[in-house]
């Protein structure tokens, strides 16, 4: 009996149960989740760097990544930073930097990544184990502690064109990861596993089948090979059990011919039941993308004032370079406009669909759209600061010529039907945009001198942390957008920030190419 | 059947996959190597060799992927489009070469005699103030290269960018874009160095887009640039 006894409160002693994670502003020293909370926010509480002393701001120590371009985004608890790249995690202290375990899968040789780069955006953690998504599409849990591998689940076979770079998300009890493949003609899906055992808890398919609400809006047979992929990380509302993820681009990318119709759910917003997987609502963003306008973003959860009364919102910088406010409970679009160039809609109708300017689809001699296939903003993150209530945004400004190719589907191979060339790179640029969080309307604006291809973080302290394509890592004030610090980090920046504190102090984390950087005062 | 099928996989994929890489070229390749493959801002490529895709596999993975740091790559393309391309670019080397009039050693009496070397380096003499030619050959035409000396400025470089600023202490500096962040700049200066600046301390950053300080060669006689252009289409660099 007293045996029983000491198993259970050794199960209940869970060093990260899900509370942890859910009520992660109680603990802001620590970074619990791919975004730092449930909501997306990636924002830090933290308030110990500030507009007046960030000038300070001192490299403390950085860790070599083994492959170059890193785009983790570390979790950090209780003196250990956990870091990922492909198929590799590492557990470091965070005090030095030194590996205090690391753990490896061999990618396949055969494996190949169809339109897009051999990346990994971060791990999970829950209780005891930490998660990785790796590129051959399998889910391993390794125990916290020692790296040992736990379990290790096929999510979907890689051959076809199946993988995953994404962190994946810890909810109550389960594990949800999304696919990459949208250039490969796969059918996407959303899964959740459960956590300790790492079982199959449900699957959403982005793409309904025949006989599902929503197969109408495919032609023919065009739905199995539709894409719909789910590549970057969603958010979670605890209180609503509601799990809210972006949908990729329908395939393939760049002829519609084949699929007309809005191709649902590809570039929209589902909200999902948690415990079941069941949808809730969706929005669409681009019905029948034909320029690669990938939803795949982390939706930002916020309560705020809408025409005098609180609503529970969901927002998004989308790629196709509008700005939306939802209602997050039933998906009702609130309020959207563009926050950067583009030239294939004239506005958002009262229901927040594009009013699409014609011949702006891609083809065979190639048409100027903007923006460019990479959008307005991309996989990296947004943030939202409760502290100047204000959506940060890295903006892209750029445009392309898109042209119709044929498409024919071969598994494992290029499904995209076309491509881009964008216009010339000195009249490409970008800027870090701070946007009323309701509308979208442009508060403020740092120019940066080329679109960019990483988050910001920003904090309590009033500061929004980014890095560029030119190396250059920095700080600008969060109410004003004045660069206030920067280093100069010898790589391209393309990763997410984090902020966390060791022994009492706030420091900042964020990838430059081969190496994660640790900044303090 | 299962005969058949082999049969019709095993039949050549000319000629609509000619067709398909012909399009392909005109409308994604055209804009550098010229509308008929004879080069431009790209080289040539009517060519029976190519010295960055010696074989057809090289061939295939520089339209893939591109060839750092002037040729975009295509990874959009389905394998087979990449294969009609590279077809079609073949095709185009076995046509006509590229005749130039001009003799290029008497070529090369013209440049040093028209002062070239003031602001090109060719294997390693001369200043630094324009381009570097030692192989400008191997990655220009000769129509290009002879448009480029009768009107500089239609024919700048996608990323040459000639810039004049006003720094902290009031000083006029004009040089060639060499990089820039988000917070710095650095320019190739006349005197054939390098300076760095913070932007944040400059009086006046005035970007002179589309403009160069090459003057116009609008004057030479006509042998002298048919001998000065055969000449810099001979320059392919170090092997």
């Amino acid at each position: 009996m007293k045996f029983a006894l000491i198993l259970l409160s050794l199960t209940a002693l869970a060093q990260v149960p899900f509370e942890r994670i859910r009520d992660a502003a109680k603990e802001p020293g620590n970074w619990l989740t791919y975004s730092g909370n449930l909501a997306g926010h990636r924002h830090s509480p933290l308030t110990e760097i500030t507009p007046a002393n960030v000038a300070n701001l001192k490299v403390k120590w950085a860790y070599q990544f083994p492959t170059a371009q890193n785009q983790t985004s570390p979790i950090v608890v209780d003196g250990v930073m956990y870091v990922t790249s492909p198929n590799r995690a590492a557990a470091l202290d965070l005090r030095t930097g030194r590996e205090l375990w690391t753990w490896e899968r061999p990618i396949p040789k055969d494996y190949q990544s169809i339109g897009f780069g051999q990346v990994n955006r971060g791990p999970a953690i829950l209780d005891d184990k930490l998660y990785i998504a790796t590129l051959d599409c399998y889910l391993v849990a390794l125990d916290i502690k020692t790296g040992q591998q736990r379990w290790a689940t096929k999510v979907e076979d890689y051959k076809p064109g199946y993988s995953m770079t994404l962190a994946p998300l810890a909810i109550k009890g389960k594990v949800v990861v999304g696919v990459s493949g949208g250039e490969a003609g796969i059918r996407g899906f959303i899964d959740a596993y459960d956590a300790n055992t790492g079982t199959r808890a449900w699957r959403f398919f982005t793409i309904p089948a025949p006989g599902e609400p929503g197969n109408d809006t495919w032609a023919g047979d065009s739905w199995k090979t539709g894409a719909g992929s789910t590549w970057v990380t969603g958010a979670f509302d605890p209180e609503l059990n509601l799990l809210y993820w972006g949908i990729g681009n329908p395939g393939p990318d760049w002829n519609g011919d084949s699929r007309k119709g809005d191709n649902l759910y590809t570039c929209s917003f589902v909200a999902l039941d948690g415990d079941s997987g069941k949808l809730k609502w969706h929005f669409q963003f681009t019905p029948h993308d034909t320029h690669d306008w990938d939803s795949a973003h982390v939706p930002m959860l916020i309560d705020a004032p809408v025409r005098g009364k609180m609503r529970k919102l969901i927002v998004n910088p989308n790629r196709n370079a509008f700005y939306y406010a939802l209602d997050r409970v039933t998906g009702e679009f609130i309020a959207g406009q563009a926050y950067a160039k583009q030239t294939w809609a004239k506005g958002l109708d009262d229901k927040g669909r594009p009013i699409v300017i014609p011949d702006t689809e891609p083809n065979e001699a190639g048409i100027l759209v903007y923006p460019a296939l990479n959008g307005a903003t991309i996989w990296y993150s947004p943030s939202y600061s409760p502290k100047t209530n204000l959506v940060y945004v890295a903006t892209r400004e750029a445009g392309a010529t898109y042209f119709k190719r044929e498409a024919d589907y071969k598994p494992g191979t290029f499904f995209a039907g076309g491509g881009e060339r964008r216009i010339p790179e000195s009249e490409q640029w970008g800027a870090i945009r701070a946007l009323e969080p309701t509308t979208g309307k442009q508060a403020w604006e740092f120019k940066v001198v080329s679109p960019p291809w990483t988050g910001v973080m920003s904090t309590a302290g009033g500061l929004v942390v980014s890095g560029s394509n030119e190396g250059n890592i920095f700080a600008l004030d969060a109410r004003t957008g004045k660069p206030l610090w920067s280093f100069h980090s010898g790589g391209q920046v393309s990763s997410n920030p984090i902020s966390f504190n060791l022994d009492g102090h706030q420091h900042i984390a964020i990838a430059a190419n081969r190496v994660l950087y640790v900044f303090g005062l | 059947m299962k005969v058949l099928c082999v049969l019709l996989l095993a039949l050549p994929a000319f000629p609509q996959d000619f067709a398909t890489g012909k399009r392909i070229f005109e409308s994604q390749c055209a804009l550098c190597h010229g509308p008929d493959g004879s080069g431009g801002r790209g080289p040539n490529l009517r060519k029976a060799k190519l010295k960055k895709a010696p074989d057809d596999e090289a061939l295939k993975k520089a339209i893939a992927d591109g060839l750092p740091p002037e040729m975009p790559g295509a990874w959009q393309l389905h394998p087979r489009e990449v294969d009609a391309t590279a077809a079609y670019v073949r095709s185009l080397g076995k046509l006509v070469v590229e005749e130039i009039p001009g003799i290029p050693a008497a070529g090369e009496e013209i440049f040093n005699k028209t002062g070239c070397a003031n602001c090109h380096i060719v294997n390693g003499k001369g200043n630094a103030r324009g381009p570097e030619l030692s192989a400008i050959g191997a990655r220009r035409n000769a129509k290009h290269l002879r448009e480029s000396i009768l009107t500089p400025n239609s024919f700048l470089p996608e990323d040459f960018l000639l810039v004049e600023l006003t720094d902290a202490a009031g000083k006029s500096v004009k040089g060639v874009k060499a990089n820039e962040d988000l917070f710095t700049i650095q320019l190739a200066l006349p005197n054939g160095r390098y300076a760095s600046f913070d932007k944040a301390t400059l009086k006046s950053l005035k970007r002179l887009t589309g403009q160069s300080t090459m003057p116009a060669f609008t004057n030479i006689p006509a042998a002298d640039l048919d001998n000065l252009v055969a000449y810099l289409a001979s320059l392919k660099g170090a092997e």
